[in-house]
């Protein structure tokens, strides 16, 4: 017991507190991609942030100047990695633009349900990379299961998983197989088994909502001041879609939602892609029903069939009278093509698109042409002109500008990726929170380091 | 807004700051004096029937090489000359590129209230240190943007906050989308930097 008061009351030790700086990245295992994150800490909480990226710059622009319109496509397959066909339809639209072509309607189709089934990927990977890097891994397994499937799709049509090089300018590779909407829907159930399971262990999770909800908050008028398109800006309730405000191939066509968020957190941002997922499922279905009809297979009146590979055989040796009157029947997917479907995935341009398989290796005005295209220098040449084209990417509005001066190859190609805008709003996304929410709050953005830095 | 009166309303609002004006291919493109720019895109921002709130992409071309490329009987191996397979028809020509000037930075605004897009095209005379004004007091996605323009061409924004490289390490020394740097061209071997 005391009985001496002291007149004041006792002040605490004032703690001398320093601001700390951490430097996260470029190789970090909490970053799925290369970069680096140099942050300014108050205890736990972030005061300032910056940004550093261009470790993954591989100069596409400038050896896009390079090469011809055809050659720069496995360039664009390495920009966002994880959805390459939808680089390729976007840079491939661009160069018809500015070419005045218009790509026959099965050719629209087929490239739609490509680019969806990669959009489908690529939410996956997102969705599933975010989950393991918060500690949910068997969602991450799961997902990787589910892109396996659609994976297999691509390769089923374009032969490559990742790097599938499949648009050409004025058309497609090759054409869809038959029997294409099979596999599909199969694909497509075992797709919608794993967003079940993954609604079940994460949506409702308590540890996993806790570090979604009210992290990396931005408002849609800060959102577009940035620049930010896609997924990203819908979580936070503008309804910008590309293909639902300029629709470009046949999406005016088909059904679907699009769905927007309300807060513009990384729950939001979750769910946007969980239902984007949806929604992208619907328009393949819709778009392989109203697919126009393609290809006629087999010669009724010869009904003789004659793989590709060995068409080509016959005509190396000059054997032009065995497959003159035949139709290849090998047809539609890569092991070669049908005169007859040419016509329905591809331009009917001659300065464009190469010819029928049958028309080089039979006669003389089809490997002229032929030679004509491939040859460096003598190839596709697009009229003097520049031109804009906006596709829906996995993370936004994904745009290619070509400038041409009347050559073989762009004079100047400039990609516009859509998560360097994101990339851009990081910091002010991340300041004021916890170091714990740059895990979520960076997976959210979905940083692809091939479409960030080219 | 169609384009036609979209060019208009650009045009007559600024008559003396617009140089060109054209819609190729359906792009509606105004080409601006560098001058005029912050007052064009502060009218594209805040005019209500505009409205382009979304700054989509900040980009150059090097002008120095246009037309100039090797012709394709260059690539005749007998030497003979080759007739360049034919080009493709061009029902609606381009005006070409802007005269006098060695770089432009293009522009591409986007409405998100009324669905138009607006390209704007600016010219810079000044070769050796070409400059524009900078619009990050407009829209603050264009800092990154600029940043690239500047590091791939050496364009400088005006008013800029943070105006350092973006893709390319601070030690690189010239800026390699302009047309006149190889593209085989090798740097030294940096060390590490803190």
């Amino acid at each position: 017991m005391t009985t001496h008061m002291p007149s004041t009351p006792k002040q605490p030790p004032s703690l001398e507190t320093r601001d700390m700086m951490l430097n996260i990245g470029p190789a970090h295992p909490a970053m799925h991609g290369i970069v680096r994150i140099v942050t300014r800490l108050d205890g736990e909480e972030i005061k300032e942030c910056e940004v550093e990226i261009g470790y993954l710059h591989r100069g596409f622009e400038k050896m896009a100047e390079t090469v011809d319109y055809n050659g720069v496509m496995p360039y664009t397959d390495r920009l966002n990695y994880v959805s390459p066909l939808i680089n390729n339809m976007g840079y491939c639209m661009a160069v018809e633009k500015l070419l005045g072509i218009e790509v026959p309607e099965r050719c629209h189709y087929i490239r739609v349900i490509l680019s969806e089934i990669s959009r489908i990927g690529d939410h996956l990977t997102c969705v599933g990379a975010t989950a393991m890097e918060l500690g949910a891994f068997s969602v991450f397994l799961y997902m990787i299961k589910a892109r396996e499937y659609l994976w297999d799709l691509v390769e089923k049509v374009t032969g490559a998983r990742m790097t599938v090089s499949y648009c050409r300018v004025g058309g497609v590779k090759a054409d869809l197989q038959d029997d294409f909407a099979e596999p599909c829907a199969k694909a497509f159930e075992e797709t919608r088994k794993v967003l079940e399971e993954t609604h079940g262990l994460l949506t409702r999770n308590r540890i996993f909502t806790d570090r979604m909800n009210g992290t990396g908050v931005i408002s849609s008028e800060e959102a577009i001041a940035h620049g930010i398109t896609g997924p990203f800006l819908r979580a936070t309730g503008a309804t910008y879609d590309v293909r639902k405000d300029c629709p470009y191939a046949v999406y005016d066509r088909l059904p679907f939602d699009v769905p927007v968020g309300t807060r513009g957190d990384n729950m939001d941002r979750y769910l946007v892609r969980m239902e984007e997922m949806v929604q992208s499922m619907r328009i393949v279905e819709a778009a392989l029903s109203d697919l126009p009809p393609g290809p006629v297979l087999t010669n009724p009146e010869t009904g003789r069939p004659i793989p590709a590979a060995e068409m080509v055989d016959l005509a190396k040796v000059g054997n032009i009278d065995a497959i003159s009157g035949g139709c290849a029947v090998a047809g539609p997917t890569l092991e070669g093509s049908g005169r007859a479907q040419h016509p329905s995935i591809a331009v009917d341009q001659k300065q464009v698109f190469l010819p029928a398989k049958e028309d080089t290796y039979g006669n003389i005005e089809g490997l002229m042409q032929q030679f004509k295209l491939v040859m460096y220098g003598h190839g596709l040449r697009a009229p003097k002109g520049e031109a804009y084209f906006p596709v829906e990417g996995a993370n936004g509005e994904l745009g290619f500008y070509v400038v041409s001066d009347g050559s073989g190859g762009p004079y100047r190609l400039r990609c516009r990726p859509p998560c360097f805008a994101i990339m851009s709003a990081l910091p002010r996304l991340l300041e004021g929170d916890m170091v714990a929410d740059i895990i979520p709050t960076f997976g959210s953005v979905n940083m692809i380091g091939g479409e960030l830095d080219r | 807004m169609n384009t036609a009166s979209l060019i208009e309303s650009v045009t007559k609002r600024f008559p003396e700051g617009v140089s060109v004006s054209y819609t190729h291919r359906g792009d509606a493109t105004v080409v601006l004096r560098p001058d005029s720019l912050l007052g064009v895109a502060r009218f594209l921002k805040e005019t209500p029937e505009l409205s382009m709130n979304l700054l989509v992409d900040v980009t150059a071309v090097d002008y120095s090489a246009f037309g100039k490329g090797p012709s394709p009987a260059f690539y005749a191996s007998s030497g003979a000359m080759v007739r360049p397979s034919s080009q493709i028809p061009d029902p609606d020509p381009w005006p070409g590129p802007p005269q006098g000037a060695r770089f432009a930075v293009i522009y591409h605004f986007y409405s998100m209230a009324e669905k138009h897009r607006l390209r704007l095209s600016v010219p810079i005379a000044d070769e050796t240190s070409p400059e524009v004004d900078s619009l990050t007091s407009l829209w603050p996605g264009a800092n990154w943007l600029e940043r690239e323009v500047w590091d791939m061409f050496g364009i400088g924004f005006r008013g800029h906050p943070d105006l350092k490289r973006i893709l390319m390490y601070e030690e690189f020394e010239g800026h390699p989308l302009r047309k006149d740097y190889p593209v085989k061209k090798r740097q030294p071997l940096i060390g590490p930097h803190n």
